[in-house]
């Protein structure tokens, strides 16, 4: 089975479909490039992922664990703004980011210590380490983004969601976002869903570029139907296909013989 | 230029702010003036030396009956209802604000009520308190607090709803739960507020009590206030007023204090 797998998702909003038909199966380690048209969903598919809401119909399993009816620990988002808490302090938000699931949301004593030691290891490595005492709002947009992802990231979620994480950011800083999210996600292999707008970007970061799009238009009536996946790209290589080969059938492997 | 664009300097700044205290003044001085010349023994506007002095005899001489300085046993006494009927009031705010902030069962029971009970006007039920609670410290704390808890409840609780919902989202996926996003997620974020409630409140909360105060008490600022009226003792008056407003500044003044230092971080947003 597929480490996350999307069976016949529909999702409406009162008596409006906004998504229909959804099938998609993804692959641990996978990043998942979400494109689209403002309004088509996007974010209502991630919001599905995160089971911040319950699809009208269907399902969503990852890691063959029966759907989630609420937000928990599998699942690390990223939002574009807001994903980091404005009273604590860089430190105190990576470490909240293991201390939140302990009973008061806290370590003490010697738990505590160790926290912060492993947060100023994370931060190191996230280059926020000189800001560790600073409060998010007097840090920039990128280093907040940068905040928020090793902040997911602490909670080990088994897959990171993404919705329009650098959106907010300018071009310069955004392509060194890009490549701060290509070196974690070397290091940790992480599975990825990734909401943007930018195209390029999606082709740029991901494995798989899925476009929501409405297979069936009524020119009457716009909202009559629902978005769905319309194509999924490979995106590995720069895009281009057939690149590596995969033969696995014809090929004689001596550690079998 | 425009006079929207005009700013004043510091030295302008500073008497054009002192400016207003001084036309009071001038304005109270001559017209006290002018009624004292024709009759010296008008008791309406004393002159302000006579406050002063007044002033100077209520501050230090003890009450020749009691033997006991009684601006400060009324000061201390007003000062013990007013922070009792305020914390018990912040705290009851507090603790409701976030359930009906955050628990959508709370908010279906107790959202409705809040906004119905916030309409009865405090002073039309004072009488029931002295019904319910008979004359002593009880229902003039239980008038504060009946005044102030239900706007306290509706401002926090309508803050805790407005926490972007990215944060308590991101909470849940780190594994928080309702406890822990009520203490550390939203608790935290909410004090600040609290704190300013608590300041646009106090405006309230001094009327509730110099109200309640004035009609049973035998010890108080308001009760002092509404018993020398009978003597038409204006410049007693007149310093108790000023006493109490510099009392309630003092207060503004240190809650403001305290939240800037205790909540560093919600200055350095915007
Ligand atoms: N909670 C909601 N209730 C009703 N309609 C919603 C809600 N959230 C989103 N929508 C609608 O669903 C559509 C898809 O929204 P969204 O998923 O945010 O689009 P995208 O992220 O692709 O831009 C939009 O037309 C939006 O108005
Ligand atoms: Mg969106």
């Amino acid at each position: 089975m597929s480490f996350v797998s999307v069976e016949n998702l529909f999702h409406s909003y009162g008596r409006r479909p906004i998504l229909e038909r959804i099938n998609l199966t993804a692959e641990k380690g996978e990043f998942l490039s979400l494109v689209g048209a403002s309004g088509c969903g996007k974010s209502t598919f991630l919001r599905l992922l995160l089971a911040q809401e319950q699809p009208s119909r269907g399902s969503i399993r990852i890691d063959g664990a029966p759907p989630a009816t609420e937000p928990d620990r599998a699942r690390g988002v990223v939002f574009q703004r807001y994903s980091v808490f404005p009273h604590m302090t860089v430190r105190e938000n990576i470490v909240a980011g293991e201390s939140l699931s302990r009973p008061l949301g806290r370590f003490f004593g010697a738990g505590a210590r160790a926290a912060r030691a492993r947060a100023d290891a994370v931060l190191e490595r996230i280059g926020l380490g000189h800001v560790a005492q600073a409060y998010p709002a007097t840090l920039s947009g990128g280093m907040q983004q940068r905040l928020a992802i090793g902040q997911a990231l602490v909670a080990k979620p088994l897959v990171l969601l993404l919705d329009e994480p650098f959106g907010a950011l300018d071009p310069g800083t955004r392509l060194s976002m890009h490549d701060f999210l290509l070196e974690l996600r070397a290091e940790t292999g992480m599975t990825v869903f990734m909401v943007t707008h930018d195209l390029e970007e999606g082709f740029k970061l991901g494995d798989r570029v899925l476009v929501f799009d409405k297979p069936r238009w009524d020119p009457t009536d716009p909202e009559a139907f629902g978005a769905t996946i319309t194509y999924d790209f490979d995106a590995r290589n720069g895009g281009i296909p057939f690149q590596t080969i995969k033969e696995d059938i014809h090929v004689h492997r001596p550690s079998e013989a | 230029m425009r006079l929207i664009n005009r700013r004043p300097g510091p030295a302008l700044r500073a008497f054009l702010a002192l400016l207003p205290f001084l036309a009071v003044f001038a304005v109270y001085a001559v017209a006290s003036d002018i009624r004292l010349t024709e009759n010296p023994s008008d008791r309406l506007l004393p002159a302000p030396s006579t406050i002063v002095e007044t002033a100077a005899r209520l501050f230090t001489e003890p009450d020749r009956r009691s033997g006991r300085i009684l601006l400060w046993h009324d000061t201390a006494i007003s000062l013990q209802r007013l922070a009792l009927g305020v914390g018990i009031a912040a705290l009851s705010g507090l603790v409701f604000g976030l359930a009906i902030g955050l628990l959508p069962h709370v908010r279906a029971a107790l959202g409705g009520f809040v906004a119905v009970v916030s309409m009865i006007p405090p002073l039309a039920i004072l009488p029931i308190l002295f019904i319910a609670f008979g004359l002593g410290e009880l229902s003039k704390v239980m008038l504060i607090i009946l005044g102030i808890t239900p706007f306290l409840i509706r401002d926090l609780s309508q803050r805790v709803a407005e926490i972007p919902t990215e944060q308590i989202v991101k909470a849940q996926t780190l594994g928080a739960s309702s406890a822990v996003i009520a203490l550390r997620v939203a608790l935290p974020q909410v004090l600040p507020r609290l704190v300013q409630s608590v300041r646009l409140s106090l405006g309230p909360a001094w009327l509730f009590l110099i109200a309640a105060e004035a009609i049973a008490s035998d010890l108080g600022l308001g009760y002092r206030i509404f018993l020398v009226r009978r003597y038409l003792a204006m410049d007693v008056i007149l310093t108790y007023v000023l006493w109490i407003t510099l009392l309630a500044f003092a207060l503004d003044w240190a809650l403001r204090a305290l939240s800037r230092r205790a909540f560093p971080w919600a200055g350095a947003a915007a």
